[in-house]
Parts: structure tokens; C-alpha cells; sequence
């Protein structure tokens, strides 16, 4: 973090290669004077051309949309400057703060929860939710933090259980490989804030759902599947 | 230390004996490795009693040979490892009764021993993989795996079938016999590479299959198609996703070492697809060798002796358990 900010400091330089994501190159750039973040959703050589043409196209103008659509949810998510469907590339607002994966705990599990909450209240299903997509912003003027959401290229609209379950059993599985050690804490925060924040009773169905799509999981029907 | 390793999981039937000095992967050697495989008839899958009776049918001569061909005795082995799951009933019982049985007969320690930790500990000793991402791709599994604090915990797997499962059951449909992933990959490298949509789905870190599925084989009904490029369109999106699924969590975990091991892991395409995200994250990218990546008894007979010398453990024979639905990740890995 220091570091970037001495990056920052430096904004002639830019632009810089921030990371090389799953999915796209993360490009810290100049906007007409403010910094901002390109993403850019470069080609895959190793997949077909006609199919990797058409999920980067259409992963981009789904995340340009979702993000203003997560805004009428009162999220905090990054704002879109910029949308180049040509190039796959959109400009964001720059969210300066840490990666959530790197600091996560179980308090912040609390956060997680009501956001995902809001969004699935307005439908909003993100679609891979992981640690790594969400930016605990620091606002040092009023000496606050914010959960930030970004990455929404796989995320849809729907009212299904199912699929409001299915972001819900993403994150338990997150939680379960990687931040297992603190796995019982954050998922237990977790649900009761998304419980508490969901429309009555709701919360609860979705996370009842989430266990019976685990129960009915592959392995209790290896024997027939081969 | 000797160990007979046995492998009964789905289609074949394995016997390999090997040793190991002391506590050092790096002294494992194999001394004989025998298999046979159930072949379904053409257009069926692999149906599991009719498995388990090919491999009641072999077992004897199996071990025998492997034995033979080790040039020792049954009495010069030490343990006596077999495959406990997850796989089919019928086909995890015959290896557990011939196991047993060799255990009580010539009074040797019986180490029973998960068949998907096998195919990572096999993979391990032969790449050199130290602590790598491991992208687990069989008729069994499709999981994407990390380790940590003696566990293998699950990042990723598919929510409905496998992609071995996709492989076969489109092969199926066409009336090849199971299994049937090279002859796809050869109809697929042999067709115009003409590339028609098939659906992609990625669930965050997890994949799914069964829609891919439904679309080729209804591909296939239609009446006018091309065999070659149904193949190829097909592999190419169902390896598109997985090498999406391997890039989502190398950027996730940062790790530098992938190792993909398991039945698929012998698909060239796959391992290119793979070398390409490896190399776009500087990460290095070992692959099982053909020979090994599908099931055999060195992977059963190397975990159990890894197993049984680190941690002394052992079953009594009537305990040797078989589970169709262990879970890897409920194993301990205590000796990593
Ligand atoms: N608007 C933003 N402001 C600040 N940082 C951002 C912003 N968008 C993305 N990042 C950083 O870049 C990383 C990758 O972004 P994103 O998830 O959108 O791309 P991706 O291709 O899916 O990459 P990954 O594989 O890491 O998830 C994020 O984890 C975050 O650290
Ligand atoms: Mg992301």
C-alpha cells in the first residue's frame, strides 16, 4: 500500500500495470487528470477466437451495467467512467484501499453479509463472490471504512433461491479452503447479518437452501454417475 | 519397506508392488505395475457390477503377476495398501476382500487409502511438484485443490458432472466405447476446427458441465453434423472453462506451482491450454505422465507407504472399510 501511494505520487508514469487478473489486465491510469483504473479484458489465445471474443464482450457490458445497477442498491462499487465495448475495456474509479482477502477476519464477515444482502434485495445476483472482490476502502478524511464490491462480470439479474444461494455457497466454499481457520466465526457473522439485512425471512430460506444444494451434493451420487 | 498396492476404483483393476527406504519419497521404486481394464460394450457405459465382475475375474492372475514380476515372494511385503474410495461398491469391495484377505493370510498391515490423494501423491513424485495448485480432472473428480495445514481443501470442483463423465457420456451417444476421451481428442485435432457454441458456464471458482452436454448430444440429433467439429467445439469450450477456472485461482492464491493429475490429464489440448495460463502467471506447469495419470496400483502402493512410515498407521482386516463417497478433503494428510 505504500508503495502505491508512492506510485501514486509519481502519476506521470502512468499508466502502470497493476495485476495481471484472472480475466483482465488492471491498468492504474490518468482520466483527464484524476487516476483511474482500466480494466481491460484482454484476449486468451490459448480458447477459440468466436468464443473468446464473445465472453469478453459480453462480460464487459454486463459489469458496466451491474455496477451502475449495484449503485440504486446503495453499495459502494467502483464508478464507471468509461465503457469501450471495441476493446473490452472499461475505466472505473480507482477504490484506494486493501484487498479484502488479505485483511479479511470474521468481523468483517458482518460487512460481507449485509452487502450481499442488498444486492440480492435488488435482485442482484454478483456471480463469483470471493474474497478478492471486494476492497475495504479507507477514508481516512472521515476515518471510516467501506465495504466495496467490484468484479461483476459473471453477475445477473434474478428472484431464484437458487441462484441467490448459489453466491452464498461460493463464499462458504471461500471461506472453507482458504480462510478456513477462521471459517466457523465468519460464516455464522456472515449469516446473520445477511439474515438481518435480507427481507423478512428470506435470509433464512436462501441459507436453508444453500445447505440442501450441499447435501445434494456429487458425492452422495457417485455410485450412478459414472 | 515393500508395499502391494491395489486399485479397484471404477474401471480398472491394478496391482503394483513397490518400495520405499525409510522415511524418503525420494528412494520410492517401482518393481511391477500390472493392470486390466473393464471395456464396456460400444455405446454403454461402465456398468458397475458388470466392473466388478471383470475385476473378480483378473484379480488372482493380476496379483499374481505383479508379484512375479517383482521377482519376491508375497511373504516379502511388508504392507498391503488398497483403494477405499471413493469409487464404485461393487468395484471397491472385490480390491477390499482380496486386500483383507492377503492381510489375514500372510498377517501384514492393511493401510487403506483414499484413490484421490493417491492420484496427488503419485503425481507429486513423479513431476517434482513441491506444494503445488492441483487441478484433479478424472472419470471420478474435477476439482481444483490447495493445501494447507495437513489438509487438501477444495477451491473449486464441478457442481454437476465430471469432466471424464462429459467425455464419456457424449462418446456414448455417438456409440463409442468409454472410455472415450481419445478418440474425441483425436476426431476433435483431426476436424476443421470449425467452432460452433456450445454453453459455458463458470459459477465463480466452480464449473458445470451438464448443460454442455445436453446441447452436443441434442447437436447430434439434429440431423446434419459434423462429427470432428461437434468433438472439437465441445472440448474446446469444456477445457476453455477449466483452464478459466486453473487462471481464477492461480490469480487467487498466487501459487507458482500447478500440477494436474488424473485419467483427463493425458489430453494434450488440456495441458496446452493449461501451459498458456501457467505461463501468462509465471507459474510452472507439471503434468502427470500419460502412462500414470490414469488409475493404477503405484499411486495406492507409494501413498500407503508414505502413510504407513510416517504415521504407523493400519487397520485391523476386519475393519479394512470401503467408502463410495470419501471426500478427500476429510482426510488428514498426516504425513505432509
Ligand atoms: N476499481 C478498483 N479500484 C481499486 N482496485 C481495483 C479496482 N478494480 C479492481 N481492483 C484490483 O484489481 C484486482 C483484480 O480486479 P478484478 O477482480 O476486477 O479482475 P479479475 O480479472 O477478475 O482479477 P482476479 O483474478 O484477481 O479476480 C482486484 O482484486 C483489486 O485488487
Ligand atoms: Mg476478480
Amino acid at each position: 500500500m505504500i508503495l502505491l501511494r508512492f506510485i501514486l505520487l509519481l502519476s506521470d508514469k502512468l499508466p502502470i500495470l497493476l495485476k495481471k487478473g484472472s480475466e483482465a489486465d488492471l491498468l492504474l491510469i490518468d482520466w483527464y487528470g484524476k487516476r483511474a483504473l482500466s480494466k481491460l479484458r484482454t484476449e486468451r489465445l490459448y480458447r477459440n477466437p468466436i468464443l473468446d471474443k464473445e465472453l469478453r464482450h459480453r462480460r464487459t457490458i454486463r459489469e458496466a451495467e451491474m455496477l451502475s445497477k449495484a449503485k440504486e442498491a446503495r453499495i459502494r462499487s467502483p464508478y464507471v467512467y468509461f465503457l469501450d465495448t471495441y476493446r473490452n475495456e472499461i475505466i472505473m474509479e480507482y477504490i484506494e484501499g486493501a484487498n479484502l482477502k488479505s485483511v479479511f477476519s470474521a468481523n468483517l464477515a458482518l460487512k460481507l453479509g449485509e452487502c450481499i444482502a442488498k444486492l440480492h434485495s435488488r435482485n442482484i445476483i454478483h456471480g463469483d463472490i470471493t474474497t478478492s472482490n471486494f476492497i475495504l476502502e479507507n477514508r481516512s478524511q472521515d476515518n471510516y471504512t467501506e465495504l466495496a464490491i467490484i468484479d461483476f462480470g459473471l453477475s445477473f439479474f434474478s428472484q431464484r433461491l437458487e441462484d441467490m444461494a448459489s453466491d452464498v455457497r461460493m463464499l462458504k466454499e471461500v471461506l472453507n479452503s482458504v480462510h478456513y481457520e477462521i471459517f466457523d466465526q465468519a460464516f455464522s457473522n456472515f449469516s446473520e447479518e445477511y439474515s438481518s439485512f435480507s427481507p423478512s425471512g428470506r435470509g433464512r430460506k436462501v441459507l436453508r437452501k444453500v445447505d440442501e444444494i450441499q447435501s445434494r451434493g456429487r458425492y452422495s451420487r457417485i455410485a450412478n454417475s459414472y | 519397506m515393500l508395499a502391494l498396492g491395489i486399485e479397484s476404483t471404477a474401471h480398472t483393476f491394478g496391482c503394483a508392488i513397490a518400495e520405499m527406504k525409510g522415511k524418503r519419497k525420494g528412494t520410492f521404486r517401482i518393481l511391477s505395475d500390472v493392470r486390466s481394464s473393464y471395456r464396456p460394450p460400444e455405446g454403454s457405459g461402465i456398468h458397475p457390477r458388470e466392473a466388478s465382475r471383470h475385476h473378480a475375474n483378473v484379480c488372482s492372475r493380476i496379483l499374481k503377476e505383479a508379484v512375479m514380476r517383482s521377482s519376491l515372494k508375497m511373504e516379502d511385503i511388508d504392507i498391503i495398501g488398497y483403494s477405499a474410495g471413493p469409487g464404485l461398491g461393487p468395484c471397491l469391495r472385490i480390491g477390499a476382500v482380496l486386500a483383507r484377505l492377503l492381510s489375514t493370510y500372510y498377517r501384514k498391515p492393511l493401510v487403506p487409502v483414499n484413490h484421490a490423494l493417491a492420484h496427488i501423491e503419485l503425481g507429486a513424485w513423479l513431476t517434482g511438484a513441491r506444494n503445488p495448485l492441483v487441478i484433479l480432472v478424472s472419470g471420478g473428480h474435477t476439482m481444483i485443490l490447495l493445501y494447507f495445514n495437513k489438509r487438501w481443501r477444495i477451491f473449486g470442483e464441478t457442481l454437476d458432472i465430471t469432466i471424464g463423465q462429459l467425455l464419456d457420456q457424449f462418446g456414448r451417444s455417438l456409440g463409442f466405447s468409454s472410455p472415450c476421451g481419445s478418440m474425441i481428442e483425436r476426431l476433435a485435432s483431426n476436424s476443421n476446427k470449425e467452432y460452433s457454441g456450445i454453453p459455458y458456464t463458470i459459477k465463480g471458482n466452480d464449473v458445470s458441465f451438464s448443460g454442455l452436454l445436453t446441447a452436443a448430444i441434442k447437436r447430434t440429433k439434429g440431423g446434419s453434423f459434423d462429427i470432428g467439429n461437434t468433438c472439437y467445439s465441445l472440448q474446446e469450450t469444456a477445457f476453455a472453462i477449466l483452464a478459466e477456472a486453473t487462471e481464477r485461482a492461480i490469480s487467487f492464491t498466487n501459487k507458482d506451482e500447478v500440477m494436474v493429475v488424473g485419467g483427463v490429464a493425458a489430453n494434450r489440448r488440456l495441458a496446452d491450454m493449461l501451459n498458456y495460463v501457467c505461463t501468462r502467471h509465471s507459474s510452472k506447469l507439471h503434468v502427470c505422465p500419460i502412462h500414470y495419470a490414469g488409475d493404477n496400483g503405484v499411486q495406492i502402493a507409494l501413498t500407503s507407504l508414505i502413510d504407513h512410515v510416517n504415521s504407523k498407521v493400519s487397520v485391523a482386516p476386519e475393519n479394512g472399510f470401503i467408502d463410495q463417497a470419501w471426500r478427500l478433503d476429510s482426510v488428514n494428510v498426516r504425513w505432509r
